[in-house]
């Protein structure tokens, strides 16, 4: 059913007792022209373009755990796209476009919140990197705007500009259409729209082998049987390099864990997302009055959805340092997600080396506001067999053919992305 | 853990990354075992053998056991017993 004021007065009437299900929790058939693994949000949105732009309705999307539980729901909800590298900008701009239309497009709100970014600097170094990267933005038809000292005082009071600051802000990068998103309701959504289009979304289906047909994925073995398909694409995040290992593959892949954290509620206080300069950490508030922020990864190989004290230590310091009012703010949570870490910092959305089987993965840190844009290419990847422009470059091959997409100049180093 | 001071603090120590990558000769020519050695990875998820450095102790560099899944620390020896061992 669709979703509208009147419906909301309808259903008040017997007090909202009969709403249906959003979605139906399927069962799987034998056979499917694609299999989606992972129904997360990128999983989810790349079956709802399957069947709305390319009319592929045959489209099972398997889950190990339920829907939306793994890094969909393990974010801090920044959408922006402030990416200066080619192979980037255009991607990720497709994807702030989509955002910006999600709602509508699937008659759920996602609670997209356009309340802008500030990436702030705190050199001339960085101001000059940043009016760089902005120019660069704004050449590809994206909004950026670079403000002095004296300007990011007046529109972030909060922050601390006194002599004792350990690094002085001298200025920031702000992008006006960067924000927030109600993470569970990407999920939730895009797994209503796209069932409302004949998808099976099957979760507590955990991939546990594919099936070979010569040189050929034709399927995957299950938990709950085997499932044939003509296609089979990953979207499972953290275990991306875990799954193509049982498929023969090894990918230019760390899996990583990144913690983020949420405040016990307060007023608002935090209108924006900012970025500290100085440090890996990056702070929001959130519509209960949560301050939600994460710093930087623990550093080492894990699959474990949880981190180490240490970071946490350096994560809440950094904070303390941008932000000294909330010194006695107490932590209400904190939590961990695991991150498939490329040896460029830049996402795979490509046909694999092995018929049948495609990829979609190495977000590193930035899946989430990838997710519309990255559902969307991967559909047309996967029913077209061949790239969309705007996921052109992100290849798998162009790590033996010397094109990475390095944003950040790091070199082969994962944990350093 | 290290095997020169015993048990440590997690902050004095580093990681130096997957240590079952071997570097090739220098004389190796193909750019195939470059490839594989610059960017591919068998990221496991359980056992994992790394590199960490003793860098505010000893300043060795270890090599040790660790499950990427429970964080579990196994076996931890001298990097340079472990390349001994890797040479005979």
């Amino acid at each position: 059913m669709r979703y509208s004021a009147f419906a909301l007065i309808a259903k008040a009437i017997d007090g909202h007792a009969s709403w249906p299900r959003a979605w139906r929790d399927a069962d799987p058939r034998p056979t499917y022209d694609v299999v989606i693994v992972g129904a997360g949000g990128h999983g989810l949105a790349t079956a709802y373009y399957l069947a709305k732009e390319h009319g592929v309705k045959s489209v099972a999307v398997l889950e190990k755990g339920w829907l939306g539980g793994g890094n969909t729901g393990r974010n801090t909800t920044i959408v922006r796209s402030n990416y200066m590298m080619p192979g980037n900008t255009k991607f990720y701009e497709r994807s702030l476009r989509l955002w910006e239309n999600l709602s509508r497009d699937l008659n759920f709100n996602v609670m997209f919140s356009q309340r802008g970014q500030y990436n702030l600097c705190h050199s001339p170094a960085q101001m000059d990197a940043a009016r760089r990267r902005g120019n660069i933005m704004r050449a590809n038809g994206i909004d950026a705007e670079l403000f002095s000292r004296a300007e990011v005082r007046l529109r972030l009071p909060y922050l601390d500009y006194s002599d004792a600051a350990r690094f002085p802000i001298t200025g920031a990068l702000y992008q006006g259409r960067a924000g927030t998103a109600r993470h569970d309701a990407v999920a939730w959504g895009y797994a209503r729209a796209a069932d409302s289009l004949g998808v099976d979304i099957v979760q507590r289906c955990e991939v546990i082998g594919f099936l070979r047909e010569y040189d050929r994925i034709v399927g995957v073995e299950t938990t709950r049987g085997s499932i044939r398909a003509k296609k089979v694409g990953l979207a499972v995040a953290g275990h991306t390099g875990h799954l193509a290992m049982k498929a023969g593959l090894r990918l230019p892949i760390e899996t990583h864990v990144l913690q983020a954290f949420v405040s016990e509620p307060l007023k608002p206080l935090v209108d924006t997302v900012i970025s500290y300069g100085a440090a890996h950490f990056y702070i929001s508030q959130s519509d209960k009055g949560g301050l939600v922020f994460g710093g930087d990864l623990d550093g080492y190989n894990s699959y474990a959805q949880r981190g180490g004290l240490p970071l946490m230590e350096h994560t809440l310091a950094s904070a303390k340092a941008l932000m000294p009012c909330i010194s006695r703010l107490r932590v209400l949570r904190n939590w961990g997600g695991v991150m498939d870490m490329t040896m460029d910092g830049s996402p795979i959305i490509s046909a694999s080396p092995i018929a049948g089987l495609y990829l979609n993965g190495g977000w590193c840190y930035g899946g989430f506001k990838a997710t519309p844009a990255s559902g969307w290419c991967y559909a047309w990847t996967i029913a077209k067999d061949e790239p969309h422009p705007d996921n052109a470059e992100f290849t798998l091959s162009r790590f033996r053919d010397g094109y990475q997409i390095d944003e950040k100049g790091a070199g082969p180093t994962p944990n350093a992305q | 853990m290290c095997p020169v001071c015993g048990l440590r603090d997690e902050t004095e120590f580093s990681y130096g990354g997957d240590a079952t990558v071997v570097r090739p000769a220098p004389d190796e020519s193909s750019p195939d075992v470059w490839f594989d050695y610059v960017f591919l990875r068998d990221n496991p998820r359980g056992a994992h053998k790394e590199f960490w450095h003793h860098v505010q102790g000893c300043r060795q560099w270890l090599v040790a056991e660790r499950n990427t899944l429970t964080n579990k620390i196994g076996a931890v020896d001298l990097a340079r017993h472990e390349m001994q061992r890797n040479q005979t």
